[in-house]
């Protein structure tokens, strides 16, 4: 097959037209490059069959259609939806957006090669996940317990410590088979560099991946970037046996390439202009967490994502909330406030915590201390709106003890110094003693 | 059968240029070298013949001009023993077997014939029976709208769904039946009559049966944000509530979700039977990472089923987990037909399709003269947690028991979150009665007086407050903490027999 086309029909953002092509299948991936009388010399763009009616094949291309003219191009249909190549030696190894290493180091030898369009699983092959993971961090082992292959987010603000909170978890779960997967969709450098030096100072860059699409690189390539990432991550979890831990960031980046791509296609819009299908998309990335009947590996994935204007409704976080297990949701008060990390632990909360924790897991009074300080603490807000209006002096006993509580809980047991890690006990423990 | 070919793809979308042969609306069509699953949509001659239909998998590799044939059939599920204690994707193929048909075919049943030559057949009579689980005997019916002389059966013995075992003389010539039966799911089973909803379904959740009970045959809605705890509600109604089958939908929701309640009711006893609870239940899954036109199909496939074996004379519950995902659905599929959308995007239907299915509950005399009940009970999963988007408020037309689900209660772990200010139940009137009635009474009213008082409170503190609203709070406050939340993951406050909820109000009222 593979047949090569000359010029377009039409060029509309990252969208382009072509007409009269014999058997274009749909979603197989396309390589474009400029003939003669381009001044660019550009590697070929790689784009996605999109649409196909008939003779006319609409053409997604990752990479922009900067250049393109309608006549300078040539088309080539491969036949296959998008690869790339795996094999263990990808770890310790740096990719782009699209997949392609960009560390000098060579292409990967492929010992196979995997689609990323990543299929669904089979519930029944699922297994139901129950063993909890130590993050060290008293508000999420306490309250929202973080279970291996669970889908976990953070859900964070512009100017909130997400980055580093999510580089502390990965540094912080590390075992001797655990590896990191860490796919940056539309992040800054900084964050890529924060991210790449901290995994470097634990020691995990030798057991990482990373796939990075910077801010200034292409939006619609973002889309490909966690598909690649998670593809990586499921060979290394269901073929290799690892423990893996997927860190996406920032899915709000990832949505609006989506609905980018949305507009550009003339769809009808939902919400604040997503797509309607923004919660499949998404349910197709997150619902590759887990563990499978049979084999050794788990996928956990922690994705962050920036709330605009720190609006939990608005749909990304909304839609996440939806399919995820849960939610870290980081508060802007306690931030504030320079307590580290800064959860917000009623809104938080993980889904699977039930299952994973109490007697011959964590301790057999985790749930109970768990309840404790949930009801404890929702009463804190109260007593807190109470005070605002009438002082402190003519607030009931009740009151009073309430707002003492409030703050030991935010001080010693949310808050922890800069590189403390608590064991599980450590955090029962002081679970304990506050609630006296 | 009709044959055509693809012209064009969008996603799960084809248009396809008939070649020969008919289609139909609804026709279950093959696609393409690989057989994919289809149905055809909608068919329209401008210029040329078209037909547009929507695949129920992964289309991608899909090419223009490849083979799309009819079946001639509509889009069905097979009725017949082994689809209790089972897992089905979105249009009934089952996926915990190796087997791709709805029914696991090799199997064979132990079958007791019920009728022998000569009898004379009715609409919904009786043939055979089969204990298809512990819990469940299936039996095989005459399919509606069909009468017969039977002429021939099969003797007592061990049989597979497909075996024909039983011939009758029927007006239009002989028929020929077997175990399994197809039936269309878009189409409605025919029932004799609708029963008025006089019997509670105890689900011994206290707030639900208390407060705001629901009646067997009816239908409530729950919608909640995430993580209100609306999965976990539906979890509760499945395993402890007193229907005879549970048919389960889990529609665009998690994977991990489903393999809990497989793994969850496989364990766990059936306090009425003393039998494991997936005895009684069947599982329709389409989760969200599977195809979207599958899960559009996934509701239907679930209220067929159930339909199946209310006109055996079973008492069905359906848990639509979530009814939101499937308006998604109809959404995506909507917008790539290019139909014009009425609000936020959903097609204009949207409102008769959810009155269509919630339509299909009730309380009814079978044809064949016993009774049986489908409750559906639907979760819904509004858009930044506001009741005010449309899948919820057309849902609100249609359900006459609203359990919504509050996130203050959520984040507070007041479980189940229902909010009481906000939820109401329309079967109260009909299902409590007497004294009872009267303490359901006192208890909201308390309620409402405590949100009332806090109102005030929140001004002045509640220092200041006299003695009797101070009363009120601390009553208020132990009906919350005592009697409506409620600790699933405890074995003896899980569930709450009616007989000992009444005992709890009556102690609480009687403080006043």
């Amino acid at each position: 097959m593979n047949l090569e086309y000359l010029g377009l029909k039409e060029i509309r953002g990252s969208l382009v037209i072509l007409e009269n092509v014999k058997e274009a299948a749909y979603d197989e991936i396309v390589e474009i490059r400029l003939g003669e009388g381009s001044h660019s010399d550009a590697r070929s763009k790689i784009g996605r069959v999109i649409q196909v009616d008939g003779e006319v094949a609409v053409v997604l291309v990752f990479e922009g259609t900067a250049d393109f003219s309608l006549t300078n191009t040539v088309t080539r249909f491969t036949g296959r939806p998008m690869t790339i190549p795996l094999s263990p030696d990808i770890l310790g190894r740096t990719f782009d957006g699209m997949g392609r290493p960009t560390d000098n180091l060579g292409t990967v030898p492929a010992r196979t090669r995997r689609s990323i369009n990543g299929t669904a699983i089979n519930p029944i092959h699922r297994d139901y996940p129950r063993s909890y993971i130590s993050t060290g961090l008293s508000a999420i082992d306490g309250l929202a317990t973080l279970i291996r292959g669970q889908k976990l987010p953070i859900f964070s603000g512009d100017g909130l410590p997400h980055d580093r909170l999510a580089a502390q978890i990965a540094e912080n779960v590390q075992t001797e088979d655990s590896v990191v997967v860490f796919a940056a969709m539309g992040v800054k450098h900084d964050t890529a560099r924060f991210f790449r030096r901290a995994f470097e100072e634990s020691g995990a860059l030798a057991r990482s991946v990373l796939f990075l699409n910077l801010a200034s690189d292409p939006a619609t390539e973002r889309i490909i970037t966690p598909r690649c990432a998670l593809t990586a991550a499921r060979y290394l979890a269901f073929d290799c046996e690892m423990d893996v831990l997927v860190i996406l960031t920032d899915m709000t980046a990832y949505a609006e390439a989506l609905r980018e791509i949305s507009s550009a296609r003339g769809e009808i819009p939902s919400r604040k202009g997503y797509p309607g299908y923004l919660y499949s998309d998404l349910a197709s990335l997150y619902e590759q967490a887990g563990i499978l009947k049979g084999k050794r590996g788990s996928l956990t994935q922690i994705p962050i994502l920036t709330m605009p204007g720190d609006d939990i409704t608005h749909p990304v976080a909304d839609l996440s909330g939806y399919i995820t297990e849960g939610q870290i949701v980081l508060d802007r008060a306690l931030h504030q406030r320079g307590i580290y990390p800064p959860i917000g632990v009623l809104p938080s909360l993980s889904r699977l915590m039930k299952d994973g924790i109490g007697p011959g897991k964590t301790r057999a009074d985790h749930p109970a201390l768990a309840k404790a300080l949930f009801s404890s603490y929702a009463q804190v807000g109260d007593a807190r709106a109470i005070l605002s209006i009438v002082g402190e002096e003519d607030l009931s006993e009740t009151d009073k003890k309430m707002l003492a509580f409030g703050q030991r809980f935010e001080e010693e047991f949310i808050h922890q110094h800069h590189g403390e890690s608590r064991t599980m006990e450590q955090t029962l423990n002081l679970a304990g003693k506050i609630l006296l | 059968m009709a044959v055509g070919y693809i012209r064009g793809i969008n996603g799960p979308v084809l248009t396809v240029i008939p070649q020969g042969g008919d289609f139909f609306v609804s026709e279950r069509v093959r696609v393409g070298a690989r057989g994919l699953a289809g149905e055809v949509i909608s068919l329209r001659r401008a210029g040329s013949e078209t037909a547009v239909v929507q695949v129920y998998e992964d289309t991608a590799g899909l090419k223009p001009g490849e083979r799309v044939e009819g079946t001639g059939y509509p889009l069905s599920i097979r009725l017949g023993p082994g689809l209790v204690g089972h897992i089905f994707d979105g249009i009934g193929r089952q996926l915990d077997g190796l087997g791709k048909g709805s029914v696991p075919g090799g199997r064979k049943w132990p079958v007791r014939m019920l009728v022998k030559p000569g009898d004379v057949l009715d609409s919904g009579s009786v043939w055979a029976e089969v204990a298809e689980t512990k819990s469940i005997t299936y039996r095989a019916l005459l399919p509606p709208n069909s009468r017969g002389i039977v002429q021939d059966c099969a003797p007592e013995g061990r049989y597979s769904a497909e075996e024909v075992l039983l011939t009758l003389d029927a007006p239009g010539g002989r028929v020929s039946l077997a175990l399994g039966q197809h039936w269309p799911v878009r189409v409605p089973r025919p029932v004799g009559r609708r029963l008025s909803l006089a019997r509670g379904l105890v689900t011994g959740q206290r707030v639900i049966d208390s407060l705001f009970p629901i009646a067997k045959g009816g239908v409530a809605a729950i919608p909640g944000g995430f993580g209100t705890g609306k999965t976990m509600t539906q979890h509760q109604l499945a395993k402890w509530c007193d229907a005879d089958l549970i048919v389960y939908i889990g529609c665009g929701e998690r994977g991990n979700e489903m393999a809990e309640v497989l793994e969850e009711f496989s364990r766990l006893t059936d306090p009425r039977t003393g039998q494991s609870m997936m005895a009684r239940t069947v599982l329709v899954a389409n989760t969200s990472d599977m195809p979207v036109a599958a899960r559009e199909a996934s509701i239907y496939t679930g209220i067929a089923i159930a339909e199946g074996y209310r006109d055996m004379g079973y008492h069905v519950a359906v848990m639509a987990d979530s009814t939101s995902r499937w308006a998604e659905a109809l959404r995506e599929l909507s917008g790539r037909l290019d139909e014009m959308p009425a609000e936020e995007g959903y097609p204009a239907y949207l409102a008769s399709r959810l009155s269509a299915f919630y339509e299909r509950a009730g309380y009814v005399r079978n044809v064949n003269g016993t009774e049986g009940s489908i409750t559906i009970v639907g979760a819904v999963s509004p858009q930044g947690a506001d009741f005010s988007e449309p899948v919820t408020q057309n849902t609100k037309r249609f359900v006459r028991c609203f359990w919504a689900l509050d996130r203050r209660l959520a984040y507070a772990r007041h479980f189940p979150a229902i909010d009481w200010m906000a939820s109401y139940s329309d079967y109260a009137a009909e299902l409590v009665h007497g004294d009872v009635a009267r303490h359901r009474q006192r208890m909201l009213d308390i309620l409402f007086e405590e949100h009332r008082i806090l109102e005030v409170a929140k001004l002045v503190g509640t220092e200041a407050l006299p003695e009797s609203q101070r009363v009120t709070l601390k009553m208020a406050k132990t009906i919350r903490e005592e009697f409506l939340q409620q600790n699933a993951y405890d074995p003896e406050d899980t569930f709450t027999p009616p007989e000992r909820q009444v005992e709890m109000m009556e102690a609480m009222v009687r403080l006043t």
